[in-house]
């Protein structure tokens, strides 16, 4: 029962989080906005149109979407919600869950690759290179997370977190992976300033551009896949920060709203990188992970340091 | 050698006073004036007459402040080899691409020998589009990227062929020629001069007010009378500017959102729309259309117009002035502007570029300060310019262009209120002079527009040409992205803001 309360609570993060930063964004650009469900009523004409598939293209570009939401909703099985247990568990699923999200990222290069065109060859060679940088962060933030709580599946990391309590020098480390985790989402969903969502310039697109040949359905699934990447990631962050405050579902309810408004505004005050500093920018967040780690780890280990 | 001086506010030149000379002749001095850089090709076209072609040549002269006029002649039956100018001094390039497309003139030794625009009078209708004879380089390493000719977004047509290795560009090639309007013939084939007008004013709808002054100049100049009280060239040239102001501010927003930087973008599209209203509540249309008409105006400055225009420039200004001390101030920004797509003074000259991409990069062409009609003559002006080159300087000349447009706006209607409003209404059919030939260049906000129009010896026209800047202009644009990362396009692209229409006719 848990286990789907956890999921539904996952799933509707999902959904409404696009309308939150839409409607913040709008906010603080002095515009009426869109209506909060916008992208809702997008998705519904998506889910009503035909596909439209090129004729280089084979099955592996009309399979790469579905591949894509059912790994992303199974790594989301495994994400639990403060109290609320997950669905499935077991030790070590913590590198499923990362390697889930990298299947997703592979079927949508691989269909991108399946299409012959040279905007969508670009698109896939950038979000190649950039899943594989940024992997190693995603990693040292789970093994953090690991090492401070002695467990390595989603479902015990979090209760023990929140059951022994932190010192105020391991709270703030732990507090500063949930900013990691942040910087995480601007490349895992193709965030400003790593990519820019709303762009039409497809030669400055990643994930946009890997996308650019599907349509209708396809598309819709492509679309809920990437919001429902966003919503698993937030909610680490959020379990890692309800975790060291306390306060349980309520509180992962709040550091993900705030999760959100925070990338929201950032989209709101900051241009994106050039292409090339995006490498440099995913490499910074690398580091941070690793400081992190290593000083979780001084602090664990009560290592006298000086 | 000889060239006839002529300056851009006389009146037309009869077609008996262009000399005549041998081509030999004509490369020879051609190259070597255009050797200076302070002189380049402000027009070079073809006109069929008396059995066989007359070229005319109109070669721009900042120094001097005038225009020098030449002509040879080539019959039908000619076979003498033309060298070609290209070859030497490469800005002369579109003139006479569009020479050889249009009459079938081979220019012996041109370098870029490619059809420019695909007209539908074009000499060899064999030659499609779909084989434009783009440039490539052979290598494993490297791979090519097509983008267009169908536009991603709802602009124009325009196919654009980048040669990569990974991200870097190192050749971009962009062919042009997809729209087929016949602007030119339409523009002869009828003697309504109304409907001219109107044709004139959709050459490029970014500049209808920059078009139309340049059209309805040129045929003033062919009217048998001296050209009109000087208030109807002080309004053209408020809505100039106004055009100018707009299109700027348009161009700074449009920079910001491409790459995503809401803050910028949101505040220059409010900023835009109180220039076009201000447009809009003058004339009736947010681009001026309808506003410059031949002889007159239907649209009169009134007392209360000109205060509108005042206000509503007075806190654009002050708005766009917090736009730039804020775009000025964003790392982020400044971070993907500065230091990219730098195009140096040498390439703008041998390019030919003019007007505000060439000012940018410090080589000062500006038609109101150097070649000054109107209410130039009385106010002087003097060009804003930038040494750097790069996006970043493009955009901060945008805003000096601004702020110096709104000073100018202000003295214009300062001598306005003193002098009255003008009462004129339009005259759609005043006889043109015969065998006369009148040119006029007008600084529009991406550079010099040349309308230049030849009557033949009834008065009809018998030619009229267009020269957009972009024709100019399109080549800086290839030269700014080499060795930049092909994602740094769209944002060159922008930088300069070329016109697809403009340039195809």
């Amino acid at each position: 029962m848990n286990g789907i309360l956890a999921i539904l609570f996952l799933l509707g993060a999902g959904i409404l989080m696009p309308g939150v930063i839409n409607r913040i964004r709008a906010w603080l650009s002095g515009r009426k906005g869109m209506p909060f469900f916008q992208h809702l009523y997008n998705l519904r004409a998506m889910v009503r149109k035909g596909v439209v598939t090129g004729h280089t293209s084979t099955l592996i570009f009309r399979a790469a979407p579905s591949v894509c939401l059912a790994s992303v909703f199974t790594a989301m099985l495994f994400m639990p919600v403060g109290g609320l247990e997950p669905i499935l568990s077991f030790r070590g699923d913590v590198i499923l869950f990362a390697y889930l999200l990298a299947v997703s990222r592979i079927a949508l290069i691989l269909a991108a690759l399946d299409t012959g065109s040279s905007f969508e060859g670009m698109g896939a060679s950038r979000e190649a290179l950039y899943g594989a940088m940024a992997e190693p962060a995603l990693f040292i933030v789970a093994g953090t997370t690991a090492l401070v709580s002695g467990y390595t599946s989603f479902a015990d990391i979090f209760p023990a977190m929140a059951f022994r309590g932190f010192s105020i020098e391991l709270s703030l480390v732990l507090l500063l992976l949930v900013y990691v985790i942040i910087k995480l989402i601007t490349v895992e969903c193709g965030r400003i300033p790593v990519d820019d969502p709303r762009t039409h310039l497809e030669l400055t697109m990643i994930h946009e551009v890997m996308v650019l040949d599907y349509s209708g359905v396809d598309l819709a699934t492509v679309t809920v896949s990437g919001w429902l990447k966003m919503a698993a990631l937030a909610a680490v962050a959020g379990n890692i920060a309800a975790a060291v405050t306390g306060g349980g579902a309520a509180a992962v309810v709040g550091w993900m709203a705030l999760v959100v408004a925070i990338i929201a505004v950032v989209e709101s005050f900051v241009a994106r990188n050039k292409l090339s500093r995006n490498t440099t920018y995913i490499l910074t967040i690398v580091a941070i992970a690793l400081v992190l780690f290593l000083v979780a780890f001084i602090l664990e280990s009560d290592i006298k340091v000086g | 050698m000889h060239w006839l001086t002529t300056y851009n506010h006389e009146g037309g030149i009869p077609l008996a006073d262009i000399p005549e000379v041998s081509y030999p002749e004509f490369h020879g001095s051609v190259c070597a004036r255009l050797g200076d850089s302070s002189c380049h090709i402000a027009d070079y076209f073809a006109v069929e007459q008396d059995g066989g072609l007359r070229f005319f040549c109109l070669l721009a002269d900042d120094r001097a402040g005038s225009v020098d006029i030449t002509s040879f002649r080539y019959g039908y039956y000619d076979d003498d080899p033309l060298p070609s100018v290209t070859a030497l001094r490469p800005q002369a390039h579109p003139f006479e691409r569009q020479i050889a497309e249009r009459y079938g003139i081979k220019f012996e030794d041109n370098p870029w020998d490619k059809p420019l625009r695909y007209p539908f009078d074009r000499f060899n209708k064999e030659t499609s589009i779909d084989g434009y004879p783009f440039y490539t380089i052979e290598g494993d390493a490297l791979h090519e990227v097509n983008v267009g000719p169908i536009h991603a977004g709802i602009i124009e047509p325009g196919a654009f062929r980048f040669i990569c290795n990974g991200e870097k560009v190192l050749h971009l090639e962009i062919s042009l020629g997809y729209q087929h309007r016949g602007i030119l013939n339409l523009i002869t084939s009828t003697p309504n001069r109304l409907r001219q007008t109107v044709l004139a004013e959709s050459i490029a709808g970014d500049t209808a007010v920059g078009h139309s002054t340049a059209y309805v100049t040129a045929i003033e100049k062919l009217y048998g009378q001296p050209s009109p009280a000087d208030l109807l060239a002080y309004e053209r040239a408020v809505a100039l500017e106004l055009e100018r102001i707009a299109m700027h501010i348009a161009d700074t927003g449009a920079l910001c959102m491409d790459i995503g930087y809401q803050l910028g973008q949101v505040a220059c599209e409010a900023l835009r729309t109180v220039v076009i209203n201000t447009m809009l509540c003058w004339c009736g249309n947010r681009f001026g259309k309808g506003l410059v008409r031949p002889s007159g105006t239907r649209y009169p400055l009134t007392p209360e117009t000109a205060a509108m225009i005042r206000t509503n420039l007075a806190e654009v200004v002050r708005r766009y002035t917090e736009v730039r001390e804020d775009l000025k101030s964003a790392p982020s920004l400044l971070a993907r502007f500065e230091d990219c797509g730098v195009v140096g003074r040498e390439q703008m000259v041998t390019i030919g570029a003019v007007g505000m991409a060439a000012r940018a990069s410090a080589l000062v062409r500006d038609i109101r300060a150097t070649h000054p009609w109107g209410p130039w003559r009385e106010v002087p002006f003097a060009a804003e310019n930038k040494r750097q080159g790069d996006v970043m300087a493009r955009l901060m000349l945008r805003g000096r262009e601004i702020f110096a447009s709104a000073r100018y706006i202000t003295v214009l209607l300062d001598q306005l209120e003193q002098t009255g409003y003008t009462d004129r209404r339009p005259c759609y059919d005043i006889a043109l002079r015969p065998r006369t030939l009148a040119y006029s260049l007008i600084e529009g906000w991406r550079g010099e527009i040349c309308h230049c129009a030849v009557t033949d010896s009834r008065g009809n026209l018998a030619a009229f040409q267009v020269t957009d800047p972009s024709v100019h202009n399109w080549l800086a644009l290839a030269l700014a992205v080499r060795g930049e990362g092909i994602s740094d396009f769209p944002i060159n692209n922008k930088s300069f803001n070329l016109s697809y229409c403009g340039h195809d006719l």
